[in-house]
């Protein structure tokens, strides 16, 4: 067994899809972080939250629309040589909360965790409001509160419940 | 009251509320007791945006305090216009003075400034944000008036830009009130405030109107706000909405004897001048008592400052 989502005993289904999706289109990685159970269609918001963009050098492996038991269509992300804190990937709550992290060494998946919603997200998000103090060029990190059903811009204190992902600032 | 800067009138709880009015009544039951309180305390004034009351009652506060003013000027003779931020503005200007009072027309203004700065930073108005200031004079005027519990208030006119509409708003479900809010529907409460409102005070009920008519009868205070041409699409549409949340003595003959009226300023059509001289009319009142409420503020503020001389 060389890959996290082989490990998934208690979905049997996804596993089957995404074994054979996996072997095709993203490779395994050994040592780094996967994202998987990412929404379909939000992959690269993912790698935009992160601050991954690949200019760094970082080896990548981004499946999208990756057929899926729970989630239909699903989007799988795959970060060699990073292991991603708890604090970096919680932010992804907000556009993937059904998302599980399995951080990766020597080819096996050594930790696994679901994301959890942050009370706040710093430095992620643009405020929508273009009378906030946030989009003067000031020298402020965009800081948002997280609410139950959204963030709320902890300047201006815009709430802002759809369209999150529209927000990220990349 | 313990706080390093005055933002937002949420941040404000009842008790702290009565500290700062209790403070305001005593300085104007005698304001030569506190006329050498804080000699050699420098205020900092940041308008980025016009003011004529608030600006001038935070200097008449200050300086019927002891102390004096420092005023950044207009942005056209500062360096804001050579482009330079908020905080770097801020930053700089905290080493002149012991305290700062901004106005700025961004939202959020305020908070951010406070990050940047030790000495208390007193918003004076963020946008359409908010203006805890002038909700404590307004406060004040309410008491006196009225009375805080057992109110009946009607807030009207543009409710979605109106930063003293925000503010008041949220202080008063720190007291027992009714209250109607009454503007055209495309100037109604942002859903911002209704969230904040129904935060502090999970059973408020956000009574909105269309007309002063349904409620008038039923209110102690009447608060009017201006409703402003550059909301409006066009100045036929304007015309239309504004000239429905004007009053007049006619609009008053609905009214309870005891209803006080009262407006933020400036004012432009909304209330008649022959109101002026009726037992209704106290937003000149309301204006005059902007100096002893930002003098108490800037007295527990200052005196915090200092040690919480006031509090231990």
């Amino acid at each position: 067994m060389s890959d996290d989502s082989d490990r998934r005993d208690d979905e049997a289904g996804d596993a089957r899809n995404t074994r054979e999706d996996h072997q095709l289109r993203v490779s395994k990685i050994r040592d780094g972080t996967v994202i998987d159970h990412v929404r379909g269609g939000q992959a690269l918001n993912v790698l935009a939250i992160l601050g991954i963009d690949g200019s760094e050098g970082e080896e990548l492996s981004v499946g999208m629309n990756v057929p899926s038991d729970r989630l239909a269509r699903k989007d799988i992300v795959k970060v060699e040589g990073r292991e991603l804190s708890q604090d970096e990937v919680d932010v992804l709550s907000l556009i993937a909360p059904d998302a599980t992290i399995n951080i990766v060494r020597d080819y096996e998946v050594i930790e696994k965790h679901r994301v959890e919603r942050p009370e706040v997200v710093e430095g992620v998000l643009s405020c929508p409001n273009s009378g906030c103090i946030t989009t003067g060029g000031e020298p402020v990190s965009s800081r948002f509160d997280v609410l139950s059903d959204g963030v709320r811009c902890a300047y201006c204190e815009t709430i802002v419940r759809d369209g999150i992902a529209a927000l990220i600032d990349t | 009251m313990r706080h390093d800067h005055l933002i937002t009138s949420k941040q404000l709880s009842r008790a702290d509320v009565e500290t700062v009015l209790d403070r305001a009544a005593e300085i104007d039951a005698d304001p030569d007791a506190v006329a050498d309180r804080h000699t050699n305390t420098l205020l900092g004034l940041l308008f980025f945006e016009p003011s004529t009351r608030t600006k001038m009652s935070f200097e008449t506060a200050m300086k019927r305090l002891g102390g004096d003013i420092v005023d950044m000027g207009s942005i056209e003779s500062s360096s804001v216009k050579k482009g330079e931020t908020l905080a770097d503005t801020v930053r700089v200007i905290e080493g002149y003075a012991d305290a700062l009072v901004l106005r700025h027309p961004k939202q959020g203004a305020a908070t951010m400034a406070s990050e940047f700065v030790d000495v208390p930073l007193l918003n004076a108005g963020d946008g359409a944000g908010h203006h805890p200031t002038q909700t404590m004079l307004d406060l004040y005027t309410i008491r006196e008036n009225a009375g805080l519990d057992d109110l009946t208030i009607g807030i009207m006119g543009d409710l979605k830009y109106g930063r003293t509409v925000h503010s008041l708003a949220h202080a008063l479900t720190n007291f027992d009130t009714r209250q109607h809010f009454i503007s055209p529907e495309s100037l109604r409460l942002p859903r911002e405030v209704v969230y904040d409102l129904h935060q502090a005070d999970e059973n408020a009920a956000i009574r909105e109107h269309d007309s002063l008519e349904d409620v008038l009868p039923s209110l102690d205070v009447l608060y009017v706000t201006r409703i402003q041409r550059e909301r409006f699409p066009d100045e036929q549409e304007y015309q239309k909405v504004a000239g429905e949340y004007q009053i007049d003595a006619e609009t008053l003959e609905a009214a309870s004897d005891d209803l006080t009226i009262m407006h933020p300023l400036p004012r432009v059509d909304e209330i008649d001048p022959e109101i002026d001289d009726t037992e209704h009319a106290a937003y000149f009142e309301q204006a005059h008592n902007g100096v002893p409420v930002r003098m108490a503020l800037l007295d527990l503020l200052l005196s915090d400052e200092r040690g919480g001389e006031d509090d231990e």
